[in-house]
């Protein structure tokens, strides 16, 4: 019996010490914000991973009971995060490196809306980024890091033996290019081993020449790629990379040039070719040896139509979330001030759609020229392939990065070229 | 595995119930041995089998169902069909010529000093993956012969007996002055004693001019010779074309011809470091002044490899060199276990070398040849990594092989699944026949 009175009374103890500490605990935690784990998957790895992860100790140091567990997915995100989902155990965040499956994963359910970061973003970001986040009008996207690929970048000693200057206009351009011709250098370093730097070019013209109405026309095919305005625009690119005197190697020594291999063509102290025409991620793949400003520098995209100066076509990397809870949610809205994007600023090797950061934030002077052209730009434009079908768009020795290929081996081919691109559309769409 | 003890067990010794007991017994033990082993099997080989055959009837990554949709894009969609026809000339060239590689060096390899030595060397490219040889070979393999091997190699040559000239990528700087770089550059207009010739070059960088050039001279017309100068007609911004102006440098070196009239060639002569010429006494009439090709001749810019035309046979070139190796060795093996006595009988009957190769030592091979044979055969159906490792994006597609059209459709950005399955099935319909050649071997040989 009196055993019994003991047991209860320390069993009612405990019950009270156990309760009182966790509302004590409980206060605690509510008081100090939120708590929880998210996990992250993104493309981002090597330096860009370390940046990033720069702007996750920010959060957590605001959140001490959030803990965030970024995954690096690199190229192969798209794939890990479909096969997350169609397992039922999707991260509560993650970064895509195209908008396409964004909006699949939206349309299907599996992305939530982030309409609570609306307000901030309208704030910081040009309301084309918006739209690019919404599906039917609601927000799931918010674009943290972004792409200037509306950039020439190009070998200061080449252009200083050449007495060449940076060119405004089309026509200044190509007479700039058989300058540096006539001076001995090839003017032209081509990746069209890469087909998506040849799609990255094309868009350029196209959306100078024909103007962003066709442009975002043609990016949903309302209209044909065999229109006489992608045409027009295949003949002007023909005047680029059909000029095989002026690409190392040739046209055919271009096809098998990738990426990273011609930026070393044009950065590098010992230059191959003149200019890389390629988005602002050009000076990632420099040699070691040469310096922004005095070893290479750059210059916007050529305009083709007055009314189309500083129109820019960039790319962007999108952050969704696919499970909505407090912590996910105190995360989003964290990336979309303009403080998250300015840590990654100061870092380097970051643009930004973000308006919110002070110039002075980008230490590089080309970073900066390129980031600010592309937050302030009147005219901007989504990479079009990046919003295609990416069996049309996005796929190696396909659709339209096989095609532009056959278009630099064969650029007298403008007809038969946009005759398959418009076959190959249409069976992207889905007929 | 305790199936054979049951029958082999006498009946006399138990009892009928305790008989069949003990088999109920020795059936659970059976199962429980063979649990594991199907659990696996069912879960990693029959699952996905099942479920690879289910999905190529179904409509991408949808349950919609289609019939034989799929199967008949893999006819009809062209990267496909190049994949097909592609695997085509692998099945037909490789297995018989790894074969044929290592028959050869096995033979050969008994016959020298150092056969150990050479053997290891050939065999070690088994040592790595197919797909670091693959990055090995598109090195190799690149055009530029600087940068790859095979181009260097056959550059060396090509240079030996076509040594590059000194302008390799100049051009002209004017209309009058007409030609290419292949034929040589001819100025238009008609030289009489006493006028002057221009010959303007462009295209030339600053680091490629003949060294001991200096600035270009305006030459002084002569009486009764024609007198001339060979230029870099350029200067930072591009300067007047056709006039020699101050900051531009003469090209030394450069061997100008004279020809007459009909274009037939009277004598020849070389620049100065001004770049000026002069041929003295030079009869009366119409002359012209032209740069031969040899001053033009580009230097060997390097075999297409890794394009369109040529992917294939770099590729089996590649994987070529990897399996020689493993041909060789169990030929090797073979050619070890074939009786001594035969082979000299043969000798010594009279047949010669070749004779008891071809009539001896090959029949007596004929199962371990059939064996690499099929190993080939089967790896060749499947090749996937050297072709993905070795041929870039822009010739991927002319290089394609069914194993690689499936990996593309399904997870290479088209995300495809229903097509890769097709694709997939139809690669494990194409092997069955061979697999059911091996099975058969194996069976007769135990």
């Amino acid at each position: 019996m009196r055993h019994y009175r003991w047991y209860l009374l320390g069993l009612a103890a405990l019950v009270i010490a156990g309760l009182v500490a966790a509302a004590t605990a409980g206060g605690a935690r509510q008081a100090r914000g939120i708590s929880g784990n998210i996990s992250v998957i993104g493309k981002w790895t090597g330096g860009e991973q370390k940046s990033f992860e720069a702007v996750i100790d920010a959060f957590t140091n605001k959140n001490p009971d959030v803990d965030v567990k970024y995954t690096p997915g690199g190229d192969n995100t798209p794939q890990l995060v479909s096969t997350a989902v169609a397992g039922g155990n999707p991260p509560d965040v993650a970064i895509l490196p195209q908008p396409g499956l964004m909006r699949d994963l939206a349309r299907r359910g599996a992305a939530k809306p982030i309409t609570f970061a609306k307000a901030t973003l309208a704030k910081n970001e040009a309301p084309v980024w918006l739209s690019l986040g919404s599906v039917k009008g609601k927000l799931y996207g918010l674009f943290f890091k972004a792409a200037n690929k509306s950039t020439v970048w190009y070998n200061v000693k080449l252009f200083k033996d050449a007495g060449a200057k940076p060119a405004t206009t089309l026509p200044a351009f190509l007479k700039l290019a058989k300058t540096l011709k006539a001076s001995g250098a090839k003017a032209y370093a081509i990746a069209a081993a890469d087909g998506w730097t040849l799609t990255d070019l094309f868009e350029n013209i196209y959306l100078r020449q024909a103007g962003p109405a066709k442009y975002d026309l043609l990016t949903t095919h309302k209209i044909k790629w065999t229109d006489a305005s992608v045409k027009a625009a295949l003949r002007t690119m023909a005047k680029i990379v059909g000029d095989t005197g002026n690409i190392p190697g040739g046209r055919s020594g271009a096809l098998q040039t990738d990426f990273p291999t011609s930026v070393t063509q044009v950065l590098s102290d010992k230059p191959k070719a003149a200019m890389a025409i390629e988005g602002d991620f050009v000076p990632n793949d420099a040699k070691a040896d040469v310096k922004p400003i005095k070893d290479y520098n750059v210059f916007p995209f050529p305009s083709i139509k007055p009314s189309t100066r500083s129109a820019i076509v960039g790319g962007g990397d999108t952050v969704i979330m696919l499970k909505s809870n407090a912590a996910s949610r105190a995360f989003i809205s964290f990336l979309a001030t303009s403080q998250a994007a300015t840590l990654w600023a100061n870092r380097g090797g970051f643009s930004s759609p973000n308006r919110g950061i002070k110039p002075s934030a980008y230490k590089d002077a080309l970073n900066r020229k390129t980031a600010l052209a592309l937050a302030n730009a009147k005219i901007f434009r989504f990479d079009m392939s990046d919003l295609q079908p990416a069996a049309f768009g996005a796929t190696t020795g396909q659709g339209e990065w096989k095609l532009f290929q056959d278009f630099v081996s064969n650029p007298n081919n403008v007809n038969g070229i946009a005759a398959k691109l418009e076959a190959a559309a249409k069976k992207a769409y889905g007929k | 595995m305790s199936g054979g003890s049951v029958t082999a067990e006498p009946p006399v010794r138990a009892a009928p119930p305790i008989a069949r007991g003990g088999r109920l017994r020795k059936h659970a033990v059976t199962l429980v041995f063979l649990a594991p082993a199907v659990f696996f099997l069912a879960v990693w080989i029959l699952y996905p089998l099942v479920d690879t055959v289910r999905r190529s009837f179904l409509y991408r990554d949808t349950n919609r169902w289609v019939g034989l949709h799929n199967y008949r894009e893999i006819f009809t969609l062209e990267p496909i069909v190049t994949a097909i026809k592609n695997n085509a000339i692998w099945i037909g060239v490789v297995p018989a010529l790894v074969t044929a590689i290592g028959l050869v060096f096995a033979v050969l390899t008994e016959r020298i000093r150092w056969s150990v030595a050479f053997k290891t060397v050939v065999f070690m490219p088994m040592a790595i993956s197919l797909f670091a040889a693959g990055v090995i070979w598109r090195v190799m393999d690149q055009e530029d012969p600087h940068v790859g091997a095979l181009n260097a190699g056959i550059g060396a040559i090509h240079d030996a007996f076509r040594p590059s000239g000194a302008l390799p990528d100049a051009e002209s700087s004017t209309s009058r002055l007409t030609g290419s770089p292949k034929r040589g550059f001819v100025l238009q207009t008609p030289l009489r004693p006493g006028d002057v010739a221009r010959l303007g070059l462009t295209g030339i960088s600053p680091d490629s001019v003949p060294s001991g050039a200096v600035q270009a001279a305006d030459p002084e017309p002569s009486g009764d010779g024609i007198t001339g100068v060979v230029w870099r007609d350029f200067k930072p911004g591009g300067g007047k074309t056709g006039q020699v102006e101050q900051g531009e440098l003469g090209l030394p070196g450069v061997t100008v011809e004279l020809r007459d009239a009909a274009g037939k060639k009277l004598e020849s002569t070389k620049t100065t470091d001004n770049g000026t010429f002069a041929f003295d006494d030079v009869e009366a009439g119409g002359h012209r002044v032209a740069i031969g090709p040899k001053t033009f001749a580009k230097p060997f810019g390097g075999v297409t490899w890794l394009g369109p035309k040529l992917i294939t046979p770099a590729l089996i070139i590649a994987y070529t060199w990897v399996w020689a190796g493993f041909a060789m060795v169990v030929i090797a093996a073979g050619l070890a276990a074939i009786p001594r006595d035969v082979l000299e009988a043969a000798r010594t009957d009279g047949g010669t070398e070749w004779q008891v190769f071809r009539r001896v030592t090959v029949p007596l091979l004929g199962p371990v040849l059939s064996v690499v044979f099929i190993t080939m055969l089967i790896n060749v159906l499947k090749v996937f990594d050297i072709v993905l490792s070795v041929a870039p994006g822009s010739s991927q597609d002319d290089a394609n092989v069914i194993a690689l059209a499936m990996w593309r459709t399904s997870f290479g950005g088209v995300n495809d699944y229903g097509l890769g399955a097709a694709i997939a099935v139809f690669l494990f319909l194409l092997v069955i026949p061979v697999l059911a050649i091996n099975v058969r071997r194996f069976r007769r040989e135990v």
